[in-house]
């Protein structure tokens, strides 16, 4: 392996950015691609495949065998508002593999006691953002209905561009929270990364199956990355 | 700066970075393809300097040993190897995997 390319993947890792080792296995030479940099061909295509499935492998182009080694950061829940959705959420989202943090500046809402074994911020969603941002391979879920608690956190995933941005509420909820995101600055193709109301329509009628409902979307959206979708670098 | 992200005092890539720092020869193996039951997946790394401390895994123990001693040689020689381990090749390795599983793991140096 290039010593220089060691370097350049632990940088990209440290940073929780993705990053592929390409090595050819036939002469070992390699060289680290990070998610955006265009490869073209048929090793492109596998590129791409293994950036989105996140799935190591070897691949074969140009007549010659690759090996790619995927380096995704680890896709992390942010969930604001600890409710009564959050609690189920909780131990669903330990089981998919999805490090959870829970964040509500509500301390009767924010106990140990109702969130046993999750980590928990009783702040607000400002201070908390500001020491552990948000980035392309985070989640958020905005469930506490307060704008005073939603609003910063939303528009803050938009503006990190988080793999999924879901905030829960009616449409009429969310026709006034649209206006007020947009008067804080967010774009109108930002907008419409927002999954709202929140969770796949699957008829959830209540807290444990909305909680499955925001996790099937969350799960959704990883997989769908870069496949044309929500994102703000495309619909930009 | 440390990342909070990574477990940088276990993981195989950034110890093999420091290594190099270092000064010390470094191989690193890698799973590259397996078959039936694996116990590491792909793309896991094993990492050994040339005194034959290592970092990591490419089985759940099973196959270390051997590619420690083919990695020694690797850093002698600079010639990348591709290893092969499972039930069907007992012939060829001493060892093999007690899962039934078959894996091909990849060992380069360092620079």
């Amino acid at each position: 392996m290039d010593p220089f390319a060691l370097k350049t993947l632990n940088a990209e890792r440290r940073a929780r950015r993705a990053a592929i080792l390409v090595t050819d296995i036939g002469d070992g030479r390699d060289r680290v691609v990070k998610e955006g940099d265009v490869v073209a061909g048929d090793l492109g295509e596998a590129i791409s495949r293994a950036f989105r499935t996140g799935l190591s492998g070897t691949a074969e182009a140009e007549g010659r065998q690759f090996f790619l080694n995927v380096h995704l950061p680890q896709p992390r829940l942010v969930v604001v508002g600890a409710v009564h959705i959050s609690q189920a959420l909780a131990p669903m989202a330990r089981i998919a593999g999805f490090p959870l943090q829970i964040i509500d500046p509500r301390t009767a809402f924010a106990s140990d006691e109702r969130f046993p074994d999750v980590e928990l911020r009783a702040e607000w969603p400002e201070d908390v953002l500001t020491h552990c941002p948000l980035d392309r391979y985070a989640a958020l879920a905005a469930v506490t209905h307060d704008p005073k608690i939603d609003d910063f956190a939303l528009k803050a995933a938009l503006d990190a561009d988080c793999f999924y941005v879901g905030a829960l509420g009616s449409r009429k909820t969310h026709a006034k929270r649209v206006e007020r995101l947009l008067s804080m600055g967010a774009t109108a193709a930002q907008i419409e990364r927002i999954n709202a109301p929140i969770g796949l329509d699957i008829g959830a009628a209540n807290p444990a199956e909305i909680a499955v409902a925001v996790l099937a979307q969350v799960i959704a959206a990883f997989r769908s990355r870069g496949l044309g979708a929500k994102t703000t670098s495309e619909a930009a | 700066m440390p990342s909070k992200f990574l477990d940088e005092a276990r993981d195989p890539l950034i110890i093999a970075e420091g290594w190099m720092k270092d000064g010390k020869d470094v191989a690193i193996a890698t799973v590259v393809e397996t078959w039936g039951s694996a116990p590491r997946p792909v793309g896991s790394h094993l990492v050994i300097d040339a005194e034959g401390t290592f970092h990591g895994s490419v089985s759940g123990g099973c196959v270390e040993g051997a590619v420690i001693s083919e990695a020694l040689e690797v850093i002698g020689s600079g010639q990348a190897k591709m290893l092969e381990f499972g039930v069907a090749d007992e012939t060829a390795w001493q060892v093999g995997l007690s899962c039934g599983g078959r894996i091909r793991v990849y060992v380069e140096r360092l620079g």
